[in-house]
């Protein structure tokens, strides 16, 4: 078995989201719109489009229990999309905000969701029965745009990571949405007071991920910082370290001691937990040698240009990873009691590629814990 | 290229490599715009430290970055009087065909000669690396071709001066 599958479904994927049973992907193109693909035989058509945004898709997050699609954009809105009768129905979800909303994140229960916005507040949005739509409470106290949101496993923390290079922590309990019956964490927190707030980073955080069972809480930010927050303890402590590659984009977790991070260097990167979060290699560098191999060819194509072109280098410059731009995406594929056997990607090249946990293991020699 | 200009150019393709990290970002100043923060400047920390990397005083590259945009002003060698009026007609010529070039500024930041703004939108259509590579190749380019022009106008001020005098011979 190949150690990926690599699929080109359009020419710039800014989000890519799986339902329930991975039969379908939704995918937004660069554009307002989002297209639902399914698989037929080997190929994958499209089977739905949906055009109600009328500026670029942000964020797309499938429900896998309640099979209920939710996107933002940058055209200030949220829609919740049900299917019946055939079709994807939109619900406008009323977040009362005036920029941008960039992401969005079902809670683990699906009775509420959080956006992310560019007001420089998060909505966290819940089912008003009585009206019949979607209403939202307003968590401020950031002072930039909010760039990713994160439930906790217990459906009532929410991780904040924002452009103004802090990662926060808030109790999103919500009467309506929650009920009476539930223990929060952390007692009587005011709504909107951020239980702790993280100030590891200098410069952007990108990315932010709460472990499988939820005692950690992974970040990273544009300036080559990795850190992970344990919650054992209280206050929690902080284990922080410094990736050399460019940027992370999106994290996500293998199991509990193993993370899978993309970003600005097109290829997937893991950085384990054996007594101290380290950086432990690319999951993608066998290709390496492949481009060691098309040496030969290289040269060939050398001369090959100089006659035809009148230039000495090659102008046909492949990256030897085999995502060509940036990956911003990670979701996973395939995954038991918290371990994931299989994730995707999705970046500017266009791509998703579904990734294999064990072949990758046995091909690039490396160990997840 | 000589080769006293490869850790020059090494240089500053290490370091756009590194800053062309942008990424899709509505304005979170005005509703539904999406501006290159480099250019408005209206949120101090989406604003990076802006980078120069010289080789001489004349020779140098400005690198400012933000979250969505990057700006890149490069000012030529110039190491004559000839040279000046040479890089100020050539980059004039460069600048009315902006639009030819997709990256190429209209205007050049104050104290350069010429300046490149690349937008996430320009990181989505193109390859990063082959972006890095235009730079880097322009930038060898107008070197090469201002001393080419250099040399031209040197000959033929040869030739009209030879020719005129012949008259006197």
């Amino acid at each position: 078995m190949s150690a990926f599958e690599i699929e080109h479904l359009a020419s710039c994927i800014t989000a890519h989201a799986w339902n329930a049973d991975r039969s379908r992907v939704a995918l937004c193109p660069n554009n307002n719109e989002v297209h639902i693909f399914a698989k037929q035989g080997t190929s994958w058509v499209v089977e739905h489009v949906l055009a109600e945004h009328d500026q670029l898709v942000t964020s797309i997050d499938w429900a896998p229990k309640t099979n209920r699609i939710l996107t933002s954009s940058q055209d200030r809105n949220a829609y919740v999309w049900t299917f019946k009768d055939g079709q994807w129905k939109p619900v406008l979800v009323l977040l009362r905000i005036n920029r941008a909303a960039t992401h969005v994140k079902w809670s683990p229960q699906e009775n509420k969701f959080a956006v992310a916005t560019g007001a420089k507040l998060v909505c966290i949005c819940f089912f008003e029965e009585e009206h019949d739509w979607w209403a939202s409470n307003h968590i401020k106290k950031h002072k930039s745009t909010v760039l990713k949101v994160d439930w906790h496993p217990n459906n009532l923390l929410l991780a904040t990571s924002s452009s103004d290079y802090k990662v926060r922590v808030f109790d999103a309990y919500i009467k309506k949405a929650d009920g009476r019956s539930v223990t929060r964490p952390y007692g009587e927190v005011a709504f909107g007071e951020p239980v702790f707030e993280f100030d590891q980073c200098s410069s952007w955080v990108h990315a932010l991920k709460w472990s499988p069972s939820g005692s950690t809480l992974a970040y990273s930010s544009h300036d080559g910082v990795f850190a992970v927050a344990n919650f054992s303890t209280n206050p929690p402590t902080i284990e922080k370290l410094r990736v050399r590659n460019l940027p992370l984009r999106d994290l996500l977790y293998i199991t509990e001691n193993s993370i899978a991070g993309v970003g600005y260097d097109c290829a997937p990167l893991l950085i384990t937990n054996q007594s101290g979060w380290k950086y432990s290699g690319e999951m993608d560098k066998a290709a390496e040698g492949g481009a060691a191999a098309g040496s030969e060819t290289s040269a060939r194509k050398l001369f090959q240009n100089k006659v035809d072109l009148g230039e000495s280098k090659s102008t046909d410059k492949k990256l030897p990873t085999v995502h060509q731009n940036c990956i911003t995406s990670i979701v996973p594929f395939k995954s038991v009691g918290g371990v994931v056997s299989d994730f995707s990607t999705s970046g500017l090249d266009g791509n998703i590629v579904v990734w294999h946990v064990k072949a990758l293991e046995a091909k690039n020699k490396f160990k997840v814990i | 290229m000589s080769t006293a200009q490869v850790p020059y150019l090494n240089c500053i393709r290490n370091t756009l490599t590194a800053s062309m990290c942008l990424q899709n970002f509505g304005s979170q100043i005005v509703e539904r715009h999406n501006k290159p923060e480099v250019e408005v400047k209206t949120s101090k920390e989406l604003v990076l430290n802006p980078v120069i990397i010289a080789r001489n005083k004349n020779e140098r590259v400005l690198i400012e970055t933000s979250i969505n945009s990057i700006r890149i002003s490069v000012s030529i060698k110039k190491s004559d009087e000839v040279d000046v009026i040479l890089a100020k007609k050539f980059v004039r010529f460069l600048q009315q065909r902006a639009e030819n070039f997709i990256i190429l500024r209209r205007k050049a930041v104050e104290g350069y000669d010429i300046s490149f703004l690349v937008t996430n939108f320009h990181t989505e259509n193109m390859f990063k690396h082959k972006l890095v590579d235009f730079i880097i190749q322009f930038m060898e380019d107008i070197d090469r071709e201002i001393s080419d022009l250099k040399l031209t106008l040197n000959a033929r001020g040869r030739i009209v001066a030879s020719e005129y005098l012949k008259n006197f011979a």
